[in-house]
C-alpha cells in the first residue's frame, strides 16, 4: 500500500477485475444461447463462465477490502 | 535470443509480411482493452497530485511495500515479447528454455536481495551508476550512465516496433497506430506519476498478464490429459528429440535443440549473464531501490524470485502444449510463407484455440499490458538515468529540486519520441535490431563485474572500476565483431564450431566478464585506493550491514531466499 494516497493499487486492481469478471462472465453465458460460428476447442467447458467467475471473486475481494475509506 | 528480458529480446517477426491476421475481436474484446487504457490513465491521472519531489518521481517516494517492489520488479521484465518470444522459444527447443527463468534468474534475484541489496539501499543511491559514482567516482558513472541511457532507449524503439508488428499479424492493427496509442499513452501516465504511477500500473498489468495468459495452461492440460499426457503427445509427434528435459540432454553441444553444453548455461546465463541483468540493470533494480525500509528491499527481490519460477507456467507451458496440440508444424521465420505459421505465432495460436469472445480481449490486453509495463520499465529508468547521472552530474550540477523533477518529466517525453523515432528506423533497417539487442548484452556483463567488485573487495580502486569496466566493454564489442566477420572465431569465442547463437552470447558474456575482473584487479594492484572511512556504506566490510537476527524466522529476508531457493533446487530435479 502507498501512504500518499488514500486510494490503494489493490483497489483499482479490485475495480477492474470486478468489471472484467462481470463483462466476462456475461459474454459466457450470452454464448450459452447463441454459440459462435466458429467456436474455441473445448467450448464445452464454458471457460468463459468461470474464468469470468474468478476473476469477478478476486475482483470483489480486493475491491471490498481496499475501498477507500475516511479514517 | 531471447534472455532474461529487455536484455535480450527476440527478433519476433523480422521478417515477415503478414498476408492475414490470426484473430478477430468482438466488442467484448473491444470493451476489455478500451478499459484497460481508461485505467491506467486514471491511475496516472490520480497519482500526479502526489509526485511533487524528486524522490516521488524518480523513486516513487522511496515508500513501497516489499509485495508491490518485488511484483514490480517482476513486471518490468514479463514484456509482452518476453512472453511471445519465450513461448517461441517453448515450442522450438522444448523446456530447455526454462533455464531462462530459473538457473537464469532465481540465483542472481535471491543475490541481489541478500547481498547486493543492502550496499544499493544504504548507500541511498538512486541509480546503478549513482552507486559507481560512489564508489569509483565520475568516470565510471558518465561510462555506465551514457551506455545504459542510449542502450535503454533504443531498446524500447525496438519493444515498440516488435509489439506493433505482432499487432499487425494478430489482429491486423495498424503499426502506425499501435506505436502511437501505446506509447502515448505510457508517456502520459509515466510523465503524470513518475515512477509510482509506473509501478502501480507495472503491479496491475501483472495481475492482468497471468490472469489473461493462466487460462491457456490449464485448457491446454485438460485437452491433453495433464503433464504426461502432454509429454507423450510430443514424443509420437517428434520422436528421437527430446523436448522435456532440462538437463539431461546438455552433455554436449549435439546432443540438443539449442546446439549448447552446460557450461554455458551454468557459468555464463547461470552467472555472469543473469547476475549481470538482474543485480546491475537498473530498470529492475530502480523498482527495488523504492522500498520503504531495508527489509522491503531484500525481501522484494525474493518475492519477485518466486514469482519468476512460476512464469514457466503461462510462458513455457504453451509452446510445450503447442508441440502437442496444434496440428500444424511450425517453422523459423526463414520457412515461413502463405498460410505457414511460425515459432513466434505459437501463443496467439494458442489464444485462438482456447479462447472466445471476452477471453480473447483478456489475452490481448495481457500483451499490451506486459508491452506497457515494459516500456514504462525503460522509459522511467531512461529518465532517472538522464537526469540523475548525465544532466546533474554533467550539464548543470546546481539547480533546485523542481527543476530536476520537470527534466525528467520532459525527457520522458523526450525518451518515448526517441524511442518512436528508433522504432521507424528498425523498421526501415532491420539489421539494427540485432546490433543494438547484442550491444545491450555486451554491456551488461562487464558491468556486473565492476559492481560486484566495487561491493565486495575494499581494496578495488577509483581507476580500477573505470578501465576494468572499458576493458570488458571493448572486449566484448571486439569478440561481437569478430563473429560477425568471421564466423568460423565461433570455435575460440564459445569453445565449439558447433555452438550456435545462444551459445556464442554465454560464452562472449563469460570472457568479457573475465576480462574485466582482471583489469579491475591489476590496476588496483597499481593504483592507490580510497581510504576505508569513504568506502562506509558502499562495501562489504566497511559497512555496517543492520541484522535481522531480532525478527522472527517468517519474516527473516535470508529463511524465505532459502525456501525459494529449495523450490528452485526441486523443480530441477523434478524435470532433470
Amino acid at each position: 500500500m502507498h501512504n500518499h494516497g488514500s486510494v490503494s493499487i489493490w483497489f483499482f486492481i479490485g475495480a477492474l477485475l470486478t468489471t472484467y469478471g462481470v463483462i466476462i462472465t456475461a459474454a459466457g453465458i450470452h454464448e450459452l444461447s447463441s454459440p459462435p460460428a466458429n467456436p474455441p476447442v473445448l467450448s464445452s467447458l464454458h471457460a468463459g463462465i468461470w474464468w469470468g467467475a474468478v476473476l469477478l471473486v478476486i475482483g470483489l475481494i480486493y475491491f471490498v477490502r481496499f475501498f477507500p475509506r475516511k479514517k | 535470443m531471447p534472455l532474461n528480458g529487455p536484455a535480450q529480446l527476440p527478433s519476433l517477426f523480422a521478417a515477415v509480411t503478414p498476408s492475414e491476421k490470426l484473430l478477430s475481436l468482438s466488442p467484448v474484446d473491444i470493451a476489455i482493452i478500451v478499459l484497460y487504457f481508461a485505467m491506467v490513465l486514471g491511475i496516472g491521472w490520480y497519482l500526479k497530485r502526489f509526485t511533487k519531489t524528486g524522490e516521488d518521481f524518480f523513486l516513487a517516494g522511496r515508500d513501497m511495500t516489499a509485495w508491490i517492489a518485488g511484483l514490480s520488479f517482476v513486471a518490468a521484465n514479463l514484456g509482452a515479447l518476453e512472453l511471445m518470444g519465450w513461448a517461441a522459444s517453448a515450442y522450438q527447443y522444448g523446456i530447455l528454455a526454462t533455464h531462462w527463468y530459473w538457473i537464469g534468474a532465481i540465483p542472481a534475484m535471491l543475490f541481489l536481495g541478500i547481498v547486493m541489496m543492502p550496499f544499493y539501499y544504504i548507500s541511498k543511491t538512486h541509480s546503478v551508476p549513482g552507486y559507481l559514482q560512489l564508489r569509483f567516482g565520475e568516470s565510471a558513472r558518465g561510462l555506465s550512465a551514457i551506455c545504459f541511457a542510449i542502450m535503454t532507449i533504443l531498446m524500447s524503439g525496438i519493444n515498440m516496433y516488435s509489439m506493433a508488428l505482432v499487432m499487425k499479424i494478430i489482429l491486423g492493427w495498424d503499426i502506425h497506430f499501435s506505436i502511437w496509442v501505446s506509447s502515448l499513452t505510457v508517456a502520459v501516465y509515466v510523465v503524470m506519476g513518475g515512477l509510482l504511477s509506473a509501478i502501480f500500473n507495472e503491479v496491475l498489468q501483472f495481475f492482468l498478464i497471468w490472469l489473461g495468459a493462466l487460462l491457456i495452461s490449464i485448457i491446454g492440460l485438460t485437452e491433453t490429459g495433464g503433464w504426461h499426457g502432454m509429454v507423450q503427445r510430443i514424443v509420437e509427434r517428434f520422436p528421437g528429440q527430446d523436448f522435456t528435459h532440462l538437463w539431461a540432454g546438455l552433455g554436449s553441444f549435439t546432443s540438443n535443440p539449442m546446439g549448447i553444453q552446460w557450461t554455458g548455461i551454468v557459468f555464463g546465463l547461470g552467472f555472469v549473464i543473469s547476475f549481470g541483468y538482474w543485480t546491475t540493470d537498473f530498470l529492475v533494480v530502480q523498482r527495488v531501490l523504492s522500498a520503504r525500509d531495508l527489509r522491503s528491499a531484500k525481501m522484494a527481490p525474493i518475492i519477485g524470485s518466486a514469482f519468476k519460477m512460476a512464469v514457466p507456467f503461462i510462458v513455457i507451458l504453451p509452446g510445450l502444449l503447442g508441440l502437442a496440440v496444434l496440428p500444424e508444424r511450425l517453422v523459423g521465420e526463414s520457412q515461413a510463407g502463405p498460410g505457414v505459421h511460425t515459432y513466434n505465432e505459437v501463443l496467439p495460436l494458442m489464444l485462438a484455440r482456447y479462447c472466445g469472445p471476452g477471453l480473447l480481449g483478456l489475452g490481448i490486453t495481457a500483451l499490451i499490458a506486459g508491452f506497457m509495463s515494459g516500456m514504462a520499465g525503460n522509459v522511467s529508468a531512461f529518465a532517472t538515468v538522464w537526469t540523475y547521472d548525465i544532466y546533474r552530474a554533467f550539464i548543470r550540477k546546481e539547480a533546485s529540486d523542481k527543476h530536476y523533477v520537470d527534466m525528467g518529466r520532459w525527457c520522458t517525453i523526450l525518451g518515448v519520441l526517441v524511442s518512436i523515432g528508433t522504432a521507424y528506423l528498425v523498421m526501415q533497417f532491420l539489421s539494427i535490431m540485432d546490433y543494438v539487442q547484442a550491444l545491450f548484452s555486451i554491456f551488461i556483463a562487464p558491468l556486473f563485474g565492476t559492481v560486484l567488485l566495487g561491493m565486495l573487495w575494499k581494496r578495488a580502486t577509483p581507476a580500477a572500476g573505470f578501465w576494468g569496466l572499458l576493458a570488458g566493454t571493448l572486449s566484448s564489442i571486439a569478440m561481437f565483431l569478430w563473429v560477425e566477420v568471421d564466423h568460423s572465431a565461433l570455435r575460440f569465442i564459445a569453445l565449439s564450431s558447433h555452438a550456435k547463437d545462444m551459445a556464442e552470447n554465454m560464452y562472449r558474456a563469460l570472457w568479457s566478464w573475465i576480462i574485466c575482473v582482471v583489469v579491475t584487479v591489476l590496476v588496483s594492484v597499481m593504483t592507490k585506493p580510497k581510504p576505508e572511512t569513504e568506502l562506509a556504506g558502499l562495501v562489504y566490510g566497511a559497512t555496517e550491514v543492520p541484522s535481522d537476527g531480532h525478527l522472527p524466522l517468517y519474516q527473516r529476508p535470508i529463511f524465505w531466499a532459502g525456501v525459494v531457493f529449495a523450490v528452485f533446487i526441486i523443480l530441477n530435479i523434478i524435470f532433470w
